[in-house]
């Protein structure tokens, strides 16, 4: 019970974070970026069209009555209109957000699945050679921008080797994708019972998660080495080798849950920034998710758009939070008592 | 002798430092546990007897390198055995009580499922039947309500609380032959310190158990020990029967240190 009320009460919380952020973020786009009027109207037009343009995207208000109408209408979950698309911001949103998060998961669980039991092969030989290779390949992980290990791969596996497609987004080019059900592609293609548009959309998948995986592999490896190198030295692993623990027992079960704090701490950070739209390596691909959509709205002052996301990145960071501080709670039990 | 249980004999081992560099610790140990006694290890801190103790199981510290000597038991020498036949003798035949119970328990595991995973690991059975002996466990070392105590964790367990479920675990789900305890009373209050000595005396009584105590209390040692072994500095300065130690004391080393105690005036 005490976790579920827990659960309400840091939901309850992503109103005023949400409203806080939005607002800042209303009022520094248009002090900071003037006008965008110009960008949306053709260089010959009137004044007087000009003008109406103007009215039309909604800039013609004093300030604060823009403010005012825009939070009336968020109110009614109304993200108002993107400049750029002329379509919702809601819908643009829930359009995207597949893409991110498919190739967020995806990229994620492996970097998760692949780091940890590497950083625990490394911490219990420690000072030894896996101990060595892991620290030296996780340390390139960590060192080299993830863009450029983007186009590394890509330079290998599509331009040398030729054996996955090159970064045109989710499908390839002139392929339509399957009937919208979850926006997942890997699902929606499984679903439609399409396995050769599974296996397209598995190979277009393939280069950008594996990127994504590298650079979540490298901190969690890392980060998961160390607490481990820590728990193994405590008292009761100790006590666990006494009573004729098996090795593995005592790395796996007694030794790995007490690390797992600082990794789960580190993996909700992560999270916040891959399912924010990792905006470099979406450009690279061609992926067609959030973090390409932000960009656009900032390069074309779409306000409604920017909004829009930094909306749903606060919402995103404060649940990012709370799975971390929940996981916490399954973990340890100390952390259950207040 | 044929009833010696465990013998180590010219053990000396140093640590090694960041530099290769070692620094010696132990000096030629020697002592025999003889089958069924309670035989006490006393000196001050320092003096290495966590250390020899721990590398009995071969759970010393990793910069600890052994120079010379062997450590006997069943005519076996465990210095030189491989990691599979450590391990069947590790709980099994040699289990041991740390000092800091609270520290020495798993943080994220019940009390009661890490003594059901040890009685698992060494008897088999079901996992129902494991968490029974645990339950039966605590209860036998008077923890009230074994059942809720069995399910709690070990911060919530008082200090003197999860020393007595460290016992049940080492010696009443264990089982072992030997029993090695390292200052199990340490860090308690003087009333649960007296209460956690008399389970263990009556423990070692009625299960036929050999034990190894180290302490720092000579009182305890006087009423409960048959044998003692003092170490200064990582030596072996004296060892014999109890009464012989407290009543004749041969090193002046020991001298001082009853004195210290307040036991025998100087
Ligand atoms: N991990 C370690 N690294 C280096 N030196 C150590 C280490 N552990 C112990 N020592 C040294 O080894 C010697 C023996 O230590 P040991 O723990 O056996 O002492 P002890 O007799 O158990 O003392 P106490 O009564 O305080 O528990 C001490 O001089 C100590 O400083
Ligand atoms: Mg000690």
């Amino acid at each position: 019970m005490p976790l579920a009320l827990m659960i309400l009460r840091r939901l309850f919380w992503i109103i005023p974070v949400a409203l806080g952020v939005v607002t800042i973020t209303f009022f520094a786009a248009r002090v900071f970026t003037g006008d965008p009027t110009e960008l949306y109207t053709p260089p010959e037009a009137t004044d007087e069209l000009r003008a109406q343009i103007r009215e039309r995207l909604g800039l013609a208000d004093p300030l604060w009555v823009q403010y005012g109408k825009y939070l009336s209408d968020l109110l009614r979950g109304d993200f108002g209109m993107s400049f750029t698309t002329g379509l919702n911001v809601g819908a643009d949103l829930s359009d995207r957000l597949p893409a991110t998060l498919e190739l967020g998961l995806v990229g994620m669980v492996f970097g998760v699945l692949a780091g940890v039991p590497l950083g625990v092969i490394a911490a219990v030989n420690r000072e030894r050679w896996p101990d060595f290779l892991v620290r030296g390949v996780t340390l390139g992980g960590m060192a080299l921008p993830q863009f450029w290990i983007g186009l590394v791969l890509i330079w290998i596996f599509f331009v040398t080797l030729g054996w996955l497609p090159g970064p045109v987004g989710r499908l390839p080019i002139g392929v339509n994708p399957p009937p919208l059900l979850t926006g997942f592609l890997l699902i929606d293609t499984a679903l439609a019972g399409d396995g050769e548009k599974f296996r397209l959309a598995l190979r277009q998948l393939a280069l950008p998660a594996l990127t994504l995986g590298l650079t979540t592999l490298a901190p969690v490896a890392r980060v998961t080495r160390a607490s481990m190198v820590e728990a193994l030295q405590s008292d009761y692993i100790r006590t666990a080798i006494a009573m004729g623990h098996g090795r593995r027992v005592v790395w796996f079960r007694y030794c790995l849950r007490n690390a797992l704090l600082p990794v789960v701490t580190l993996i909700g950070g992560v999270a916040g920034h891959v399912f924010g739209g990792a905006v470099l390596l979406e450009s690279i691909f061609g992926w067609p998710g959030l973090g390409q959509y932000a960009l656009q709205a900032i390069e074309r002052s779409d306000f409604a758009a920017l909004q829009g996301f930094v909306i749903y990145a606060s919402l995103l960071y404060v649940l990012a939070f709370l799975a971390v501080d929940v996981l916490y709670m399954l973990i340890d039990p100390r952390m259950r008592t207040p | 002798m044929s009833d010696v249980l465990l013998s180590v004999e010219n053990f000396s081992g140093a640590f090694r430092a960041a530099d290769g560099r070692l620094t010696p610790v132990l000096h030629d140990v020697n002592f025999a546990l003889r089958t069924g006694a309670i035989t006490a290890v006393v000196g001050e801190t320092g003096s290495g007897k966590s250390l020899t103790a721990l590398s009995i199981l071969g759970i010393q510290p990793a910069t600890f390198v052994r120079t010379s000597g062997r450590i006997l038991f069943e005519g076996r020498d465990l210095l030189t055995l491989g990691a599979t036949a450590l391990r069947a003798i590790r709980g099994r035949r040699i289990s041991m009580v740390f000092q800091d119970a609270r520290a020495a328990m798993n943080p994220v595991f019940t009390v009661g499922q890490q003594l059901a995973e040890v009685f698992r690991l060494q008897h088999g059975g079901s996992r129902d039947a494991a968490m029974a002996k645990a339950i039966d466990a605590l209860r036998r070392v008077s923890i009230p309500e074994p059942e809720r105590r069995a399910r709690q964790y070990p911060h919530e367990f008082s200090g003197g609380m999860a020393q007595r479920a460290m016992i049940a675990m080492a010696a009443l789900i264990c089982r072992p032959t030997l029993l090695i305890l390292d200052e199990p009373t340490t860090g308690l209050d003087v009333t649960i310190q007296s209460e956690i000595m008399e389970l263990i005396v009556e423990l070692g009584r009625s299960a036929g158990l050999t034990a190894c105590l180290i302490t720092h209390d000579l009182g305890v040692v006087a009423e409960t020990c048959d044998a003692v072994v003092v170490m200064n500095a990582g030596r072996v300065v004296e060892t014999g029967t109890a009464e012989a130690i407290f009543t004749a004391p041969q090193h002046a080393y020991t001298r001082k240190l009853l004195a210290a105690s307040l036991l025998v005036p100087a």
